[in-house]
């Protein structure tokens, strides 16, 4: 049982603070108390929250513990900040995909699999801070890879990169298709 | 104004890029949607020459063709080539592939990527859906795309047109008539029409008669519309009737002379 004044200093600490905070950052702040106990405030924390009729949430986030209202309330606050929030377009959202999936990945892997040119999109989400260059790929042409930053994880709710959905499994190309050797029927769209 | 001066300014002086596209695998995808057809039995020769007929039509309205969507072209005429050779069998064990087998494969992967990317646009987003108390990068809130995209997608907009199209005979194309006409000018007619009516349907702007010029130019002129946010073009359902409709508030339409003069300032309209 985490003592009561402990979890008010945790509540304190997350209120406060303007990214997530993560135990070891707790932990090293916090010294005089056991990781454990902290580790158990903030798990009480977040269940008195989920419990809560409360316009707030604890939620784990890139790493961390942050405070953040409910999906619930985002009309109120739209209104309140007067904003829209993010919008990305098309290929914005395929390249980032690409990368969050794929990373460490490269700019030409990225074409590759999209068909297209992606050097403005890259740079556009570069500048967005939502990925970040991991390195130099050990191959002719040292190309820069590619990976998802600390704020596309923020940005899209998730705990940790492992949190992102499972893709959809694609159908095995395999097994053949026991019609395979008839011809196609011709299509009533080829009539136009 | 002249059918000389009209031409000239069809084949220089309009080049339309459109953002919009997300590629050769996009157009793929939609003509496999459209015509619903199972994508590991893709009929290469009617899907081939749809794609052929998209860039001619693309290439005759002076969009810019991207070499990636030529690339696809010579890739397909290639598969289309390979399925007409006979199959070798020298030795058992060599599997034959089929030779559509690679596009399949970027097919599908590209369409999972997109679908990735629709699932995580879905999910509780910070500064959209959830906020913290203070916006995690103020970059991100400014992160708008540079253009408000049509809400009917661009092919199902230029398949639309190419039906149009169709129902002309290739022979009006050399009668150009008296009735040359600049796109300004039936900017303004097309305006003046959504004053009235506030809701066009697409085919409505196409009247049989036209002739393929005016055609052309009236498609151009939905085009520079929607770019100059004046109209948007929506679709009530996938692959339903297309819609026109006002976005300007009163007063908001400009001049006509404005319009002219945009014309004439840029060699290049577009995004």
């Amino acid at each position: 049982m985490a003592g009561k004044s402990l979890k008010a200093i945790v509540e304190s600490l997350l209120f406060v603070h303007e990214q997530p905070l993560s135990l070891d950052r707790l932990a090293l702040i916090l010294e005089e108390f056991e990781r454990a106990d902290i580790r158990q405030a903030l798990e009480e924390l977040v269940a008195d929250y989920e419990g809560s009729e409360r316009g707030i949430v604890l939620v784990q986030v890139a790493g961390g513990y942050q405070l953040r209202t409910r999906p619930e309330q985002a009309d109120y606050l739209r209104r309140l900040n007067k904003t829209k929030g993010v919008k990305f377009s098309q290929s914005a959202l395929e390249t980032l995909a690409i990368i969050a999936y794929r990373q460490p990945v490269t700019r030409a892997e990225i074409e590759y699999l999209r068909g297209v040119d992606s050097g403005g999109v890259l740079k556009n989400l570069l500048e967005k801070k939502l990925l970040k260059i991991l390195g130099k790929k050990d191959v002719p042409g040292k190309p820069l890879i590619y990976g998802t930053s600390k704020e596309f994880l923020e940005l899209f709710d998730l705990k940790d990169l492992s949190s992102l959905p499972t893709l959809k499994e694609i159908q095995e190309l395999a097994p053949p298709d026991p019609f395979a050797d008839q011809p196609a029927l011709p299509l009533a769209a080829e009539e136009t | 104004m002249q059918d000389t001066l009209f031409t000239e300014a069809m084949e220089n002086a309009y080049q339309v890029q459109i953002e919009q596209f997300e590629g050769p695998l996009d157009l793929l995808l939609h003509l496999i949607k459209k015509n619903e057809v199972d994508i590991y039995n893709i009929p290469i020769a009617a899907i081939t020459r749809q794609y052929l007929e998209y860039m001619e039509l693309l290439k005759e309205l002076n969009l810019d063709i991207a070499g990636e969507f030529l690339v696809m072209a010579a890739t397909l005429l290639q598969i289309k080539s390979r399925m007409l050779l006979p199959v070798e069998r020298d030795d058992e064990e060599a599997e034959v592939e089929d030779p559509r087998a690679e596009l399949v494969r970027r097919l599908l992967e590209y369409q999972r990527y997109r679908e990735a990317g629709s699932d995580l646009v879905a999910r509780d987003l910070l500064g959209r859906d959830v906020f913290a108390r203070k916006f995690a990068s103020s970059e991100l809130a400014e992160m708008a795309p540079e253009e408000e995209p049509a809400d009917v997608e661009l092919f199902e907009l230029i398949e639309a047109f190419r039906k149009v199209l169709s129902r002309v005979s290739v022979d009006s194309f050399h009668n150009v008539g008296a009735d040359g006409i600049s796109i300004a000018d039936r900017i303004s007619e097309v305006l003046s029409l959504l004053h009235e009516k506030r809701t066009l349907r697409f085919d409505d702007l196409f009247h049989d008669g036209m002739n393929r010029d005016l055609l052309v130019v009236t498609f151009l002129s939905m085009l520079e519309l929607c770019k100059l946010k004046l109209i948007r073009i929506v679709q009530v359902e996938s692959l339903g009737a297309i819609w026109l409709t006002a976005t300007s508030e009163e007063g908001a339409v400009p001049e006509n002379a404005d319009i002219e003069s945009d014309f004439e300032g840029e060699a290049s309209v577009g995004g």
